[in-house]
């Protein structure tokens, strides 16, 4: 369990991005229905650490996160790359307690 | 064996002949006479906007020996042989004479005194102008053409761009005989007059004499003129001073019959140095024509000379005139319908068969619009509409009409390309069917054939929103509508996308609604504009201060070195003559800032869809040929322009001079000094499909400048697409570089008060977007590393040593989950 933030640093269709311990980066969502999403912040086509950055939205309905390097999309509920299916980032448990942001 | 080719004369139908055959087996040899490559001689008048040669160029020849500054001298048909001036012989197997026509110079008095001039070449312009030049008189210089035909108004308005008055004397009792009726004349006389042209039809020179530095000219009315400068544009005769010993049409030229073949086999001769069956053509599209019978013959076809369509549309000093067919009713019996509104300022005659049921030709001035679809109908059924006062001009064009009469394209050969999904746009039309390629008036017609063929591209922005960038940039400023959920709510759908939310970023920015980074607008940013920097492949950002006209003080200077030292960055001088400094990360961004902005610097915007940067040269104050002060007018520019919001980057320029140091012509509004003011050109572009940009105005004072500049850059943010450059949105404006002049100059949509009260108010609400952050503390809490760890730096960036410097360590990119 680590840490992130206060809920209410988050703000609607942003991200923000939090180091584990280990060194992992991700990066948590709040979308603008109030539902919390937890993705690898790093851009698998570029390297970059940096799809915290990206601009949320959502594609034919779908919510994604859409690299700030190249613009492929990333569903946030699953990682999967809606540009390129056979890629996907890793998916983390995140969740709300106390009115503080936690990834599991 | 390989077979040689000599073609003698590279103007431009000798050059499209060379460019026909450029792929064939022959062998070319080009002998041509002037020094410099071949050019656009149709659009010399052009030539003083500039003074630039390399503006009318026509594309470089490849594939044959070009023999510039080589006149033929000679040719032995015995021997197959051609001498060039230097000596140099050449055999052939065909040979091509393509040596144009000579300016016809009347045989009046004084004709060969210094300043008299013709009216042919850029050498000629650049006489002229020595002779302009060289006159003592105070104001406006004083100057004559004999011949009002077309080529004697063309050289009139090259006249005006030299600050000259020009007399017009005409023989004929009216302006353009040929082409134009009474009736049109008569208006476009009224035209040309308000433009400082003095009209003298029915009369002609008598005598030219020298007084001191000045020229008399006695007019056979008995009028004097006093002058400075005389230029004969009379009309021009077919050159044939090369004796080949061949037979002359009635009229002069080369006699050929249809395949414009001489009676020696192996001759040919085309263009306006060719009487083909005895009939000489002074256009630019039959001499076209006869290069593609040549080339045909010469690859083995049969193709002859199918006949001319003498129609032409053009603009004169700014007055649409057309003629097209019988435009001087001379079939018998024919009919003329009339509409002459002299309240308007325009005239049109249609000549009808004496049933009234064909269309045999027509006049207009003023307004020639209808042109397009009229002359594709000459002797075909005339609709009956057209013949009522007022009549509909937009009429079914049958399918062999010609649409290009450049290249002959027939709205046929188009709407094939269409529907069979070869083209989908102009450009491709251009490419696959050549039309639109020539003189480029049929453009319109291609888009008409586009939308009529049910080729209309989607303009909505995305899935979000049905309507255009356009579109939703009324919505916005008509409902006042400040933020993105408010829109997508009421005129969208969804939530929105990566590309619909800067979009609107955008244009709330354009609208003035605060700080781009303010509560409401942050989360639509892409990713430059969300840390007011340029992001790079390894996920650190790159920071450019505006350095105003590429002007900076030794101390600014330091202080650049200073923080790039201190914070490790790489730094490197952009195109756009200020400094790049990369490789910060998120958190470092307001410290850089923060000194930056201590030190009196401020964003440059490197990062945004907004202007950059205005380059400019020393101008006068440094350079001895500067003729204004091009650094101060770029840095008044910059800081007039600076954070203004488009939609896409603006690029601009000042030049101090016509040699063009500040590369004006490839930004989007760029300026050049002239003698008496500036020069504005818009739409230029470098990159991926470079096009130097169009001279909206001339000669105007820097008040007037900004106020058009001011005009164009509002008008473009309002209504471009998404990502659409200036150059784009020119190029596929309705009505084009003409539309946009009668909107931003003449206002003819009343809208230009509009257009300088929105950028009064952008000038008025300005404000330095790093500062805006680092007055902030929730704005600047958004640059961390990371939200549970800040300040700890990003574990993937690292830095290597190159040259000196710092560069990035390639990432490694992940094992993808697949």
């Amino acid at each position: 369990m680590t840490v992130v933030c206060d809920f209410e640093v988050l703000r609607p269709e942003q991200g923000v991005a939090a180091l584990l311990p280990d060194g992992t980066q991700v990066a948590v969502f709040l979308t603008a229905d109030g539902s919390l999403h937890a993705l690898d912040n790093i851009d698998p086509f570029s390297g970059a650490a940096v799809l915290s950055r990206g601009i949320v939205g959502d594609r034919g309905g779908v919510p994604v996160v859409v690299s700030p390097v190249y613009k492929q999309a990333f569903e946030l509920a699953t990682g999967k790359c809606l540009d390129e299916p056979e890629v996907s980032v890793a998916v983390h448990g995140v969740r709300v307690r106390d009115g503080v942001v936690e990834l599991t | 064996m390989t077979q040689t080719l000599v073609v003698i004369g590279n103007g431009m139908v000798g050059h499209r002949l060379v460019e026909i055959l450029r792929d064939s087996s022959w062998r070319i040899v080009v002998f041509g006479e002037e020094a410099r490559p071949a050019y656009d001689r149709v659009a010399l008048s052009s030539y003083v906007d500039t003074w630039s040669s390399a503006e009318l160029e026509l594309p470089p020849l490849t594939g044959c020996e070009l023999r510039l500054g080589e006149k033929a001298v000679s040719v032995d048909r015995e021997r197959r042989v051609v001498v060039g001036a230097s000596g140099i012989e050449v055999t052939y197997d065909a040979l091509v004479l393509a040596t144009g026509s000579v300016p016809f110079v009347p045989p009046v008095p004084g004709r060969d005194l210094p300043g008299c001039h013709v009216y042919r070449t850029i050498d000629d312009l650049d006489d002229i102008r020595a002779t302009v030049k060289a006159a003592d008189r105070p104001g406006r210089h004083s100057g004559m053409v004999l011949g009002g035909g077309l080529l004697g108004l063309e050289a009139a308005n090259a006249l005006r761009g030299m600050g000259v008055s020009p007399h017009v004397v005409e023989l004929a009792p009216r302006l353009m005989p040929i082409q134009v009726d009474e009736g049109g004349a008569g208006l476009l006389k009224r035209l040309v007059e308000k433009l400082d042209l003095t009209v003298h039809t029915g009369t002609s020179a008598s005598s030219i004499e020298r007084d001191g530095s000045r020229l008399i000219a006695k007019l056979a009315n008995g009028l004097e003129l006093d002058l400075d400068v005389v230029v004969f544009s009379a009309g021009i005769r077919p050159r044939t001073d090369l004796d080949l010993g061949l037979e002359l049409g009635p009229r002069g030229g080369y006699l050929v019959d249809a395949a414009c073949r001489t009676a020696d086999p192996r001759v040919y001769a085309i263009g306006e140095c060719a009487a083909v069956e005895g009939v000489t053509y002074g256009l630019v599209a039959p001499g076209y024509s006869m290069a593609e019978v040549v080339a045909d013959q010469l690859s083995g076809g049969a193709k002859v000379f199918p006949g001319a369509d003498l129609s032409t549309k053009l603009k004169l000093l700014g007055v649409d005139v057309a003629s097209f067919g019988d435009a001087h009713a001379t079939t018998e019996g024919a009919l003329e319908v009339v509409v002459n509104n002299a309240v308007a300022g325009t005239y049109s005659k249609l000549v009808v068969s004496d049933d009234a049921k064909t269309l045999l030709g027509g006049v207009l001035v003023g307004d020639a619009s209808s042109y397009l679809s009229l002359r594709p109908l000459v002797g075909k059924e005339v609709p009956a509409a057209l013949l009522q006062p007022g009549g509909a001009v937009d009429v079914e064009m049958p399918a062999d009409a010609q649409v290009c009469s450049c290249h002959a394209v027939t709205k046929q050969t188009i709407t094939d390309a269409i529907q069979s999904g070869v083209a989908c746009d102009v450009a491709e039309l251009k490419a696959c069917t050549k039309a639109g390629t020539g003189c480029g008036s049929c453009v319109p017609m291609l888009k008409k054939l586009l939308t009529d063929c049910g080729v209309e591209q989607s303009k909505a922005l995305c899935e979000h929103f049905t309507y255009s960038r356009a579109e939703l940039f009324e919505i916005v400023r008509a409902t006042r509508i400040t933020t993105f959920t408010a829109l997508v709510e009421k005129h969208g759908t969804g939530r929105g996308c990566d590309i619909c939310k800067p979009a609107v970023a955008s244009i709330l920015a354009s609208l003035n609604n605060g700080h781009i980074l303010g509560e409401a607008q942050v989360s639509l940013q892409d990713t430059n504009d969300r840390f007011l920097a340029n992001l790079q492949r390894n996920g650190t950002y790159s920071v450019v201060p505006r350095i105003p006209g590429g002007e900076i003080t030794p101390e600014k200077l330091i202080v650049i070195g200073e923080v790039a030292r201190d914070f490790g960055l790489y730094t490197k001088i952009t195109g756009g003559q200020r400094i790049d400094l990369f490789g910060a990360t998120v958190d470092q961004l307001p410290q850089i800032w923060r000194r930056l902005v201590d030190a009196g610097f401020e964003s440059g915007h490197a990062y945004g869809k907004a202007l950059r940067t205005v380059k400019s040269c020393v101008g006068t104050t440094w350079c001895r040929y500067g003729v204004q002060d091009s650094v101060g007018l770029a840095i008044e520019l910059e800081l007039r322009y600076r954070g203004l919001r488009s939609p896409h980057k603006l690029k601009s320029a000042v030049s101090g001079c016509a040699r063009e140091c500040a590369e004006a012509r490839g930004k989007d509004f760029g300026v050049i000094a002239t003698e008496n003011g500036w020069n504005l050109y818009v739409g230029g572009n470098g990159g991926f499909t470079p096009r130097h940009a169009d001279l909206l105005v001339s000669d105007v004072d820097t008040e007037t400048l900004i106020k058009v500049i001011d005009r164009f850059l509002m008008f473009y943010i309002r209504t471009a697409d998404r990502l659409q450059r200036t150059s784009a949105w020119l190029e596929g404006l309705d009505g084009g570089l003409d539309h946009l002049r009668e909107v931003v100059v003449d206002d003819k949509l009343g809208i230009c008060d509009d257009l300088e009260a929105a950028m009064a108010a952008h000038v008025d609400d300005y404000a330095d977007e790093w500062r805006g952050v680092l007055e902030d503390p929730e704005k600047l809490a958004r640059f961390t590393s990371f939200v549970n760890a800040p300040g700890t730096p990003d574990p993937t960036i690292s830095f290597r040593a190159e040259r000196g410097q710092r560069v990035p360590v390639q990432l490694g990119i992940p094992e993808v989950v697949r």
